[in-house]
């Protein structure tokens, strides 16, 4: 194993919570590696320790025992802060309910990391614009989330988690809240990043049709993985043309 | 994250819920209108007293003869002359702790010029006795040792005086009847106003000592006065010179030990002193009590920002899990607070300086609003904001990213 493309390296995972005298094992050593480029797709039912496992890997938990390397660096044992930093600049979230700020236009919303790295305000704008290019959003920077639909609203979030060029992006449940074809437009976005711009996904889904786009899958049971599996994945894109044609976005 | 950014964030937070915000404001704004109108009027009321005090002239001792016992009854001060001109002259010449000592004799006397009349308190004395009191003539000269020396039948009016027998007309040179006597006016005094108990200072005249012994009040006890006028050299020797002032009268008068006084020394800046620190104390008093409001205001602000802590929960969530550090949230809701605090704090200060001059206005009353008291009550106001929105803004600082974000 080449030890330098491992964009995620965890050792012996536990995360043990204590409710009172209680406590709660909810990872219980897990071991696993995600080279720079893959799409993981992460399943497991509620309980599964999947949620655990994500928050940790996004650096907004840490581990109880147990090492993780990001990037051949061990950020188990950093403080709040240096994880915030961590977050800001090679992490993109996106989340099941999106969690734009609201009364806050898109533009503002994509431009919100960067507000946290002293960008200077046309750097901001500029990467923000760009970042909703990416997405497919441009012509609505200016609309507030109420103002979009949800797969727009999802975009939005997608740009949000891109405009830092993040080495990697968690996305959890994003397509939990989107109907069929929404749920694969974003999916696509997702497959041409990965693929067109080498960035790593991690995706967090308990549907088996999603996970079918990543190129691995990794299973979670009682808070240990049971399987990880790699394989040739479906192409969003193909699928998008045999559905029949979009009907007409309520919010226009 | 830069300070103007948070600032914006700031105003758009405020902006977000108007009427939330102005009515968490208007704590303050009574508050600090409230600080500021009272000191205000605390402050005049001292002002106006000090102004009274230095009217009456510094360090000043009254010396009053009486109290005399005559068969069984014992009259009070004043009633009988004990003390002599020869005393006031002493107490100048031998008392170190003396500045000026004058001897006065006083009495009501009905004042005539042409057709017109009026009756004003006299005081026959010395030129001393307007160095002691501090008042300058304003028209004409003062009295000359020359007049009293003299027995000249001249004297100075006070304005009220002046203005009642001669009205626009200048007094200096013209001649009034005191008591059927004619003296001349050689001057005008300065205008002094009212005294604290609201006795007019310029009703007065003034007339050389000599000249009112002979021709208005000296017949029954020749060599006698009244009263002796004493000035101290400094505020710091005022009790000395009582002290020393009543060993040597009861060493003149040859009073024995177990004789009580046949005078009394009256400390009259001491009694003034204690107005003094009277309005002191009311002035603090109010401002404690529109502090009060200030602080109540305060708590108003920690409420609302406990609140919108607790509805924004989720927005922190969002804003932690992009990068935002602690203190980039600590800051956020704290400059809220600040914003929120020193607003008020403005438009209170505006509402205060112009409650001040209402009150002034209209109630008459004397205001005086000091640059210290506005910069006092502004900043008091932006610790208040400090203090109070530091616990919710900690609270938010705090917040576990992945409950934030889970918040409904």
């Amino acid at each position: 194993m080449n030890f330098m493309n491992d964009l995620i390296r965890v050792e012996h995972l536990v995360k043990i919570y204590y409710l009172g005298e209680i406590q709660v094992p909810a990872l219980k050593g897990v071991d696993l590696c995600i080279q720079s480029g893959e799409f993981v797709a992460i399943m497991g039912a509620s309980g599964s320790g999947k949620s655990t496992f994500m928050n940790i890997l996004g650096c907004l938990d840490r581990p109880s025992q147990g090492r993780y390397f990001l990037e051949g660096t061990d950020v188990s044992g950093m403080t709040k802060d240096e994880l915030a930093q961590i977050r800001n600049k090679k992490i993109g979230f996106v989340f099941q309910s999106f969690n734009l700020l609201n009364r806050t236009t898109a533009l503002e919303n994509v431009e919100l990391p960067l507000f946290y790295n002293n960008t200077s305000s046309r750097t901001r704008h500029h990467r923000a614009m760009e970042a909703l290019t990416g997405v497919g959003l441009i012509g609505r920077q200016h609309h507030l989330p109420s103002q979009l639909s949800g797969g727009q609203q999802q975009r939005v979030a997608v740009a949000r988690a891109l405009v830092n060029r993040p080495s990697l992006i968690l996305a959890d449940e994003p397509t939990g809240n989107l109907d069929t074809r929404t749920s694969l437009e974003i999916i696509d976005i997702f497959q041409k990043l990965n693929q067109q711009s080498q960035i790593t996904i991690i995706l967090v889904t308990h549907e088996q049709e999603i996970a079918r786009y990543a190129s691995r899958q990794v299973i979670f049971r009682d808070g240990k993985i049971i399987q990880d599996l790699s394989f040739e994945p479906r192409q969003a894109a193909y699928d998008l043309t045999q559905m029949p044609p979009p009907t007409e976005e309520a919010i226009p | 994250m830069n300070f103007l950014m948070t600032l914006r964030i700031a105003f758009k937070a405020l902006n977000r819920n108007k009427m939330r915000s102005g009515l968490t404001m208007l704590g303050i704004i009574i508050g600090v209108s409230a600080v500021i109108a009272m000191i205000a009027v605390g402050s005049g009321a001292k002002a106006r007293i000090q102004e009274q005090i230095a009217s009456m002239g510094s360090n000043l001792l009254i010396v009053l003869s009486g109290s005399a016992t005559s068969g069984g009854i014992r009259f009070g001060s004043g009633s009988v002359p004990t003390l002599t001109v020869d005393d006031a002259k002493a107490i100048a010449t031998e008392l170190p702790s003396v500045k000026y000592s004058a001897p006065v004799l006083t009495g009501i006397s009905q004042v005539v010029s042409g057709n017109q009349n009026w009756s004003a308190v006299t005081y026959g004395t010395t030129p001393e006795a307007l160095l002691i009191r501090d008042w300058p003539v304003v028209k004409g000269r003062a009295l000359t040792q020359a007049d009293v020396d003299g027995r000249a039948a001249v004297c100075l009016l006070g304005q009220t005086v002046a203005d009642n027998l001669f009205g626009e007309m200048d007094p200096v040179g013209q001649v009034v009847r005191i008591k059927k006597f004619p003296f001349t006016v050689i001057g005008v005094l300065a205008l002094k106003g009212q005294t604290t108990w609201g006795q007019d200072q310029d009703d007065t005249l003034y007339v050389p000592l000599t000249t009112s012994q002979r021709l208005l009040f000296g017949r029954n006890f020749p060599g006698m006065v009244r009263s002796i006028s004493v000035q101290a050299t400094s505020a710091g020797t005022l009790q000395q010179a009582e002290e020393e002032i009543t060993q040597l009268l009861r060493q003149r008068h040859r009073l024995r030990p177990d004789q009580e006084n046949d005078f009394s020394v009256r400390n009259l800046t001491e009694a003034m002193s204690t107005a003094q620190e009277s309005a002191r104390v009311m002035s603090l008093l109010l401002g404690a009590i529109a502090s009060i409001a200030l602080l109540v205001g305060g708590i108003g602000i920690m409420n609302i920002m406990l609140v919108s802590v607790t509805e924004r929960t989720r927005e922190i969530g969002i804003r932690l899990a992009v990068g935002a550090r602690e203190r980039d949230i600590l800051y956020q809701f704290l400059i809220e607070a600040l914003v929120l605090s020193l607003i008020g704090g403005l438009i209170g200060l505006i509402i205060g300086v112009s409650a001040s001059q209402l009150i002034s206005h209209f109630f008459k009353w004397p205001t005086l609003v000091s640059l210290q008291a506005l910069l006092l009550s502004f900043s008091f106001a932006g610790g208040v904001g400090m203090f109070f929105g530091f616990y919710p803004a900690r609270k938010a600082a705090k917040l576990d990213p992945i409950e934030a974000l889970r918040f409904e």
